[in-house]
């Protein structure tokens, strides 16, 4: 399996890491020209969804990459990469004005960005994912996922909310599995 | 290594090929989240003023550092003076999301670092070569930067800094185990820590370029090297266009290794921080705190 990771900024290498360790090809995606190679999956790591989201547009990466997703591309996101995915992004403080609503907005969820606070809010816990006991999960001033559309399945919660869900092409995660 | 140490690398992590600006008001650290920054440093002055006023440098008002926390939504990083383990105190009072322990301030304590391992929020310390990374490390610093010579937007001590501990680090690569105990002694640095880049040939935690990166080519430059990111101090405000030369800045960041795109980030940035030669400076900041 082919996999492109986003890597304009944030936990690219660890992503890259991870999927290699699962026995894929790996390539990076920083500019339009990286999207000469053929990719049967698209990973978006965790790192700032702002500054990532600008440099998609920046670097002429948003339409190509959307288009590749809505055509049915599968994609594994993680944190900043689920808040690209979403079609409604909640801000507990300010919001930067100069920001779009959405960015890719393909994900029938809504995403509260770090809703569990600062950094102090960071935390790790164990829990039940996709059937497996005891799976590390890693949060870091982490998105939480505070509605979702019925047809989207749930792989894994915290305080009774989604953590993980799968919805047709995409599976996405408000924590880390990549760290662990 | 218990959870909290872990979480704050894992954020150290989540920064990695970022830029991290010195912003002073909430209206900049807007200007700075809209150009792309990964995380802001909320300050008083910029280290370029702190230079020109001269004087003791302490940690800034708590209440301005709320208003940039209000004003954006991207980490918030603040400074403490070197040992100043009350000043840190107050910024993890306030939920800082990194504490940068700095020698842009003038040092509390002029022999010791702050047992960063009792605090639950995470630190980010200068050092100008491995020796000094790891002694930080152990005393509990989730993430490095070089230490540069701040305000001058000179970017030769980051370049010196970052060059020895990269070259340091490939020396280590290259010993033979039994070697690392003396190698510990020499770099006055934990023998664990050492361990460590012997096996895995870099830091354990983040290691970001600072100190006189004012152009996109300088922050190009410092990735080059082996940055995982950059912090701009004074670099972008004290510039013509600050908007411009921020998103600029960050997207070198990105694609350092486009020398084309380079070219054309470069282009029409207006003019540039003035800066002063570093080595016709009389405080030099870089030596507090070994």
């Amino acid at each position: 399996m082919k996999v492109g990771v986003l890597a304009v900024q944030g936990a690219f290498a660890e992503m890259e890491a991870y999927w290699r360790a699962q026995g894929a090809e790996v390539f990076e995606i920083r500019q339009r020209a990286d999207l000469k190679n053929g990719m049967d999956m698209l990973a978006l790591p965790g790192g700032e969804s702002t500054v990532q989201g600008k440099l998609l547009n920046d670097l002429g990466l948003f339409a190509p990459l959307k288009e590749r997703i809505d055509g049915g591309l599968a994609v594994f996101a993680v944190c900043a990469g689920l808040i690209l995915l979403a079609e409604k992004i909640e801000d507990p403080g300010s919001r930067d004005a100069t920001r779009p609503e959405t960015w890719f907005g393909v994900l029938p969820v809504t995403v509260r960005r770090n809703a569990y606070g600062r950094q102090l809010g960071s935390f790790r816990t164990v829990g039940m994912f996709d059937g497996q006991p005891d799976v590390p999960m890693t949060f870091i001033r982490a998105p939480a996922i505070t509605a979702v559309s019925p047809d989207v399945g749930v792989l894994s919660t915290f305080d009774g909310a989604p953590t993980a869900i799968r919805w047709r092409n995409i599976t996405a995660f408000t924590w880390h599995p990549e760290l662990n | 290594m218990d959870d909290r140490q872990e979480l704050n690398r894992n954020l150290a992590q989540m920064l990695k090929g970022g830029v991290i600006m010195d912003v002073t008001t909430p209206e900049q650290a807007k200007i700075a989240e809209a150009a792309g920054a990964c995380a802001v440093m909320a300050l008083e002055r910029i280290p370029a003023d702190i230079r020109a006023a001269g004087g003791v440098s302490r940690m800034s008002d708590p209440a301005m550092i709320k208003g940039i926390q209000a004003a954006v939504s991207i980490p918030v990083m603040a400074k403490c003076r070197i040992g100043h383990i009350a000043e840190a105190r107050i910024l993890e009072a306030i939920e800082i999301d990194y504490i940068d322990e700095s020698e842009v301030l003038s040092p509390a304590d002029d022999v010791r670092h702050i047992d960063k391992t009792k605090f639950a929020v995470p630190f980010v310390c200068g050092a100008r070569d491995l020796g000094e990374a790891l002694r930080r490390i152990g005393e509990g610093a989730t993430m490095i930067r070089t230490k540069g010579e701040p305000g001058t937007g000179d970017v030769v001590q980051a370049v010196r800094h970052m060059r020895k501990m990269q070259s340091e680090i490939r020396r280590v690569v290259s010993l033979r185990e039994d070697e690392l105990y003396e190698a510990a002694k020499e770099l006055a640095a934990p023998l664990d820590l050492v361990k460590y880049v012997h096996e895995n040939g870099k830091l354990p935690v983040v290691n970001f370029a600072a100190g006189g990166v004012a152009t996109p080519a300088d922050a190009a430059l410092m990735m080059e090297l082996g940055a995982e990111g950059v912090f701009v101090g004074s670099g972008i405000f004290k510039s013509g266009d600050p908007a411009k030369r921020a998103a600029a800045i960050v997207q070198a960041v990105t694609n350092w290794q486009d020398s084309k795109l380079l070219a054309k980030l470069s282009e029409n940035l207006g003019p540039a921080m003035v800066g002063i030669n570093a080595d016709e400076i009389e405080t030099i900041m870089e030596e507090r705190g070994k």
